[in-house]
């Protein structure tokens, strides 16, 4: 206890990549223009942008054009909802669909807008996490102006249908924006080729600073002004761009492109060995589908222990992960992800999420299995919800 | 959300863990759905809690409160135990988070749960000695 340090929290934020460092400092002392000034140092700012506004649209199959740098993947999300809807509301379509597992910066937009006079449908999910095309084809309506469906779930990692959503949304003209802060570096994506017309993305969750992400938006959409104030990102999002960071992002978007497939290869074994080693744990499931899931999300509901005490216990054992207990959540509930897969309370208090990267090793692994059952093991001998289980259910032995 | 080093020393080594198998009052509180429930076990001699041991299925606040709970009362008189506010642990645990303050409570309530049943035991009606417990309903934490 004490040395070690295995950081599995990637979901939540990632370590700034040296390359990405490497990037971006020179905008920080050197090449500090302001991208708006018309001397020399100001168009190298202003190259540097124009240069970053391109790979971000490479990296999806995009459109330079079609990219605006915003402060993160909330920001987006929020543009792209409250947008299409002040969009809707002109030609009286106040209809939004989504989903009833979306990050909170769509759900808490969704029910903003409820409140502005907007009905929202929240299409369910089933138990392994996924969403059926056909419920969001049969949700349309004549007034829907926004279809809203993230590209992966943030806590149990399942990739959801976005092709067939897409196609769907085409053909019935309605604009489709997803939140894909989770899949961007882990996914390949093609927004022509999905019929996506709107996607978020964060730089954090790639290995690219805090506070910076992007939306797209397919040409031919016209978003109303987030920002108002100067011109830049056509005037739609004013403000002093962001130099190093977007400098940054750019980076981390061409490094995770480049070596999608070897991550997906590399990090879904290791993710596959946690999974089926902590499965050996009696009384634990896996959330989440097995096959259309992220290449570095475990996500695993170990009955008897509150994730939690769980998760500080696993810190002092130099694992960093997280759960989707209430007392982890902030609220008095749990996670509303592994309400909605129809997890009952007790059994999402209880649970933990791994999220691995290509940092990690085969060595993390084995002994992040070594010590999850010492800790689950010590957290149940005190739980009198392990003893009335293991009395109920007639389950003997500690592990 | 930080936890003072008092708390995270609970947490890290709780005393007291465990159950007393001829315990002369045992008390649970909370419940599963919530994420909390503490179940508190006491040996009374003479008017005395000689021995206390408690198990809880719950957050690092909630094992650290059960924690210095049976700390606080142990070899105390049944009337000084009762005196015992959910305040005093967590002053002395050194602060909680106002978001787990009700953990407190429940610690408070697992011991005069304890406590009643003991008088049970003897074939005293508690209520008026310690009072309603209330249902665990009726706690703020869950609404």
């Amino acid at each position: 206890m004490g040395e070690k340090f295995i950081y599995c929290d990637n979901a939540a934020t990632t370590k700034v990549s040296k390359s990405v460092l490497d990037a971006m400092l020179p905008y920080f002392t050197e090449e500090y223009g302001n991208a708006s000034s018309i001397y020399m140092l100001g168009q190298s700012a202003a190259k540097a942008l124009l240069k970053a506004r391109e790979t971000v649209a490479c990296a999806i199959g995009a459109k330079p054009h079609e990219i605006f740098f915003t402060s993160g993947g909330s920001e987006a999300d929020n543009w792209a909802i409250k947008g299409m809807a002040l969009n809707g509301a002109k030609s009286g379509k106040k209809h939004i669909i989504t989903s009833v597992f979306e990050h909170h910066a769509v759900l808490h937009t969704c029910e903003f807008l409820e409140k502005q006079g907007y009905e929202v449908t929240y299409i369910p999910v089933d138990g392994n996490g996924l969403i059926n095309p056909d419920d969001v084809k049969n949700a349309i309506r004549e007034d829907t102006c926004l279809v809203t469906i993230m590209f992966a779930n943030n806590e149990i990692g399942t990739i959801q249908p976005i092709k067939e959503i897409g196609e769907i949304c085409k053909e019935k003209k309605v604009p489709f924006h997803t939140d894909a802060v989770q899949a961007v570096g882990n996914v390949e994506i093609d927004v022509k080729a999905m019929d996506i017309d709107m996607l978020s993305l964060s730089g954090h969750k790639i290995h690219a600073p805090k506070g910076v992400g992007a939306l797209y938006i397919r040409g031919g959409i016209s978003l109303p002004n987030l920002i108002h104030g100067g011109a830049q990102e056509k005037s739609k999002r004013a403000g002093t761009e962001n130099i190093p960071s977007i400098v940054g992002l750019a980076q981390a978007m061409r490094d995770a492109a480049e070596n999608i497939k070897e991550k997906q290869k590399k990090v879904s074994k290791l993710r596959d060995r946690l999974i089926d080693g902590i499965l050996k744990i009696q009384e634990t499931r896996l959330n989440g589908d097995r096959e259309k899931r992220l290449c570095g999300n475990v996500n695993i509901s170990i009955r008897g222990v509150e994730g939690e005490s769980l998760l500080l216990m696993l810190d002092m054992y130099g694992i960093l992960a997280s759960s989707g207990s209430a007392c982890t959540s902030g609220s008095l509930d749990p996670s509303h992800v592994l309400l909605s897969i129809g997890l009952p309370h007790e059994t999402a208090h209880g649970s933990l999420r791994l999220s691995i990267s290509e940092e990690t090793t085969d060595e993390d692994v084995d002994y992040i299995l070594d010590t999850i059952p010492k800790v689950v093991d010590r957290l149940r001998s005190m739980s009198p919800l392990w003893e009335r289980i293991c009395k109920n259910e007639g389950i003997t032995g500690t592990i | 959300m930080i936890y003072s080093e008092k708390v995270m020393d609970h947490f890290t080594n709780p005393r007291n863990v465990g159950e007393i198998a001829d315990a002369d009052g045992v008390g649970e509180v909370g419940n599963a759905k919530c994420g909390d429930i503490m179940k508190m076990y006491i040996k009374v001699d003479g008017g005395v809690i000689s021995d206390v041991k408690f198990k809880t299925f719950g957050c690092g606040a909630a094992i650290a409160t059960s924690s210095m709970a049976t700390e606080l009362i142990k070899g105390k008189t049944i009337d000084e135990a009762l005196k015992l506010t959910n305040r005093a642990v967590v002053e002395a645990l050194e602060g909680l988070p106002p978001a787990k303050l009700h953990c407190s409570v429940l610690a408070e309530q697992a011991m005069k749960s304890a406590i009643a049943d003991y008088y049970k035991k003897q074939g005293i009606d508690p209520t008026p000695i310690i009072g309603d417990l209330g249902e665990c309903e009726d706690c703020q934490g869950c609404h």
